[in-house]
């Protein structure tokens, strides 16, 4: 089997169903001629032709509004925002008329339509570069959103969410795109070609959307994570032999709760980890939705570790990113509670 | 060293305010007939001053005059006259229905019945519009069924989409006419985006952005002549400039551009400006920015030229922002009597026939009137499930939707 990059893989997913699928057509700002400022359209405007594949003027609203009135007619668009951060004049195209489309019209009008937007920090972005904005997208009625943490699951869920009838945030973590990283940014990371979840199959497959992933099984405590902290989970598991159970959510909204409820259930104790700013985060969803379920099987309060409310900071990138070391204390502070 | 006074904001006023005389005189009205009409394949630089002149071709005598005339026969004169006469009397009808409770909300057309009607009529199928609370003409003029407008209206149990939007914001894919948001100037940059999805796959549709003045203003206006500009899009952008953006008037969105159509200008789109109230001009504007769009000459943008004589909507009362008799002031007139004396003097129509079709059209909305209410109105009879509520949030209800279902109840 192969191996990729996740960029490789994402990009991989596009040229799969841009072959399969006439309407598929992929655009943003430089994803045209040049291939996106992270390559993960590289190549495709040449195989596809220009009409299929092309450079969008620097102005996000204009692209997802575009994009609304292509799924409205009948393409599929995969478009790119080039940071999630840049999103926002985007927003109102999102919210009120691509998550609505299908409820307003009573299904006349709907929007099969994928938003991929790199997402997160630790890549020295700063506050503009590095925001996890899936919060926003989550609390909206008519959107999916998917954070995957890996090669694999990338071009899986990609081709499933360019093939679903709704409109689909698709998150990247960029700082995954080259290889796991599990927040030792001292350390250099393993690529993506020297490790297994770096292996994509060729050609179709999808993955469905709304269904996690165990990625270590565990017996102590319920890590809920998604994106790079998958890895910074497990690095905390290892460094402190917590006997931890580490479900990637993947898909946070349609949510697997019965992934979720089974594993707590199990542990009787729940640790949430998400790089977002703590104050109504998804982990503050996760929370409510663990307690309702599983109320009585709780040992230990539900822990939350994410960022800070405070904006993504420059310098202090590492004093704000949620690392081995603040996850791996609240792993152990959940154990002796 | 220069020293400067201190510095003041300038907040742009209306020339009238309730109490004064109305005064239209800075609107500079050329004569029927006197803009040139330029051939289909013209180079917009050469045509710049369109965006600063009113393109019309009924004079003040009902006469059809100049090279924009002359694309109507009388029948199709008679059914637009029709489309805007029942147009009114099924704003008038909606409008008594919402005071009598019976729905929540309207929004009326009234003087600016023209535009949204033959508009739709230099349309073909397929083509599609992506309106404004303000363009239900283009349903009536397609045909759309009278009974599934008010069935909407009213929110009841036969409303199409099941009681989800608020009242007048239709959507009818069949006739070509996108879902309406609500929310300001979202919809004009999908119709570029819609234009530009029937250029990729090689179709020969059109689409059609429809604004109002005020909101020009918003960046989604910019974004979609930037798109149109780029991608030489198939699509007519359409400006309605009836004066007023609830009680702020036109100036304030317009800052100091000398017209909305000016906008187009620094895109290079072919802009236009039309006298909105006279229904050949519309259609004959109309019908040139369409085959432009269909000969994939691109985007042309069009501002028509009218006046909002109701109120924004039933939650608005314009006598607290603009003289009361404004409106008997504006120097466009009103669409439908000019329509009616250029018919008489065509010989085709007159104040009899006139009568008469305002007694039969007056019937008409009425029994779809009544047809409509017997499947109920917004508090009383027929109404929309509750359970209709969660439906058609996705294709397939995911499990949390379902989860709340069941809680509700229904």
């Amino acid at each position: 089997m192969p191996r990729m990059t996740m960029i490789e893989a994402i990009r991989d997913a596009m040229d799969v169903m841009m072959a399969r699928d006439q309407r598929v057509v992929v655009f943003g700002e430089d994803v045209g001629y040049f291939g996106g400022v992270f390559r993960c359209t590289a190549g495709l405007q040449q195989k596809y032709g220009k009409t299929r594949c092309f450079d969008a003027p620097i102005n996000e609203a204009g692209i997802v509004g575009a994009a609304i009135g292509m799924a409205s007619y009948g393409l599929h668009p995969c478009i790119e925002i080039q940071f999630a951060d840049y999103m926002y004049p985007a927003y109102d195209q999102i919210v009120s008329e691509a998550a609505r489309l299908r409820y307003r019209s009573n299904g006349e009008f709907t929007c099969p339509l994928v938003i991929r937007m790199p997402t997160g920090g630790g890549i020295f972005g700063g506050q503009t570069h590095s925001q996890s904005p899936e919060a926003l997208f989550t609390h909206v009625s008519g959107l999916k959103t998917v954070v995957p943490s890996n090669p694999y699951d990338a071009k899986g869920l990609l081709i499933a969410a360019i093939e679903d009838p709704d409109p689909v945030i698709f998150l990247e973590p960029k700082r995954l795109y080259n290889g796991p990283f599990d927040g030792h940014h001292d350390r250099p990371i393993t690529p993506w070609s020297k490790n297994d979840l770096g292996e994509v199959p060729s050609g179709h497959f999808t993955l469905p959307l709304g269904k996690a992933s165990i990625v270590r099984e565990g017996a102590a405590v319920t890590v809920l994570a998604y994106g790079t902290m998958v890895y910074v989970a497990q690095a905390a598991a290892a460094e402190t032999g917590v006997d931890a159970e580490i479900i990637d959510l993947r898909t946070l909204l349609p949510l697997d709760m019965e992934t979720i409820t089974a594993s707590i259930k199990k542990t009787g104790r729940c640790v949430i980890v998400h790089e977002a700013t703590l104050t109504s985060g998804f982990g503050a969803e996760l929370a409510a939705l663990v307690q309702e379920a599983c109320f009585f099987q709780l040992e230990a309060p539900i822990a939350r570790v994410t960022g800070w409310d405070t904006p993504y900071p420059h310098a202090q990138e590492w004093d704000y990113f949620p690392g081995p070391a603040r996850v791996g204390r609240a792993l152990v502070e959940t154990m002796e509670a | 060293m220069t020293t400067y006074a201190p510095l003041t904001l300038h907040v742009p006023e209306p020339a009238v305010r309730p109490g004064g005389t109305p005064d239209f005189s800075n609107v500079k009205i050329p004569k029927a007939g006197a803009v040139p009409r330029p051939d289909i394949d013209v180079d917009p630089e050469s045509i710049r001053d369109l965006a600063f002149s009113i393109i019309r071709v009924l004079n003040r005598n009902g006469e059809a005059a100049g090279p924009w005339a002359g694309l109507l026969t009388d029948e199709e004169l008679v059914e637009g006259m029709r489309h805007m006469m029942t147009l009114r009397t099924f704003d008038a009808r909606m409008l008594i229905a919402q005071r009598q409770g019976k729905t929540s909300f309207y929004m009326q057309h009234l003087g600016e019945e023209a535009i949204s009607c033959a508009f739709r009529k230099a349309l073909s199928p397929g083509d599609m519009n992506f309106p404004t609370y303000r363009q239900a003409g283009l349903l009536i003029a397609d045909g759309y069924s009278m009974v599934d407008m008010m069935c909407q209206v009213y929110s009841n149990s036969r409303d199409p989409l099941k009681g989800r939007q608020l009242p007048v914001m239709y959507s009818s894919k069949e006739h070509g006419f996108f879902t309406i948001s609500g929310n300001l100037a979202t919809q004009y940059v999908q119709a570029v985006g819609w234009a530009m999805a029937s250029a990729i796959c090689n179709d020969t549709k059109v689409a059609a952005a429809w604004i109002g003045d005020g909101s020009t203003a918003e960046s989604d206006f910019h974004a979609a002549l930037v798109f149109a500009s780029t991608y030489k899009a198939p699509v007519i952008l359409n400006i309605v400039n009836n004066q007023w953006a609830i009680s702020t008037f036109q100036g304030i969105a317009r800052g100091g551009s000398g017209t909305f159509a000016a906008r187009g200008l620094g895109f290079g789109i072919p802009s236009l400006r039309v006298d909105g109230n006279d229904y050949l001009a519309v259609y004959a504007v109309a019908k040139w920015a369409i085959e432009r769009a269909r000969l994939n000459l691109g985007p042309t943008l069009v501002e028509y030229v009218t006046y909002r004589v109701g109120a924004h909507s039933t939650s608005d009362d314009p006598s607290a922002y603009r003289p009361k008799t404004e409106s008997d002031a504006w120097p466009l007139g009103d669409p439908i009597i000019r329509l009616k004396n250029h018919l008489i003097m065509r010989g085709a129509w007159s104040d009899e026939r006139h009568k008469q079709a305002e007694a039969e059209i007056l019937d008409t909305v009425i029994a779809a009137q009544k047809e409509a209410e017997s499947y109920g109105t917004l508090h009383a009879g027929g109404k929309p499930s509750a359970r209709d509520m969660f439906d058609g949030v996705y294709a397939e209800m995911p499990p949390h939707l379902r989860r709340q279902r069941q809680q509700a109840g229904v």
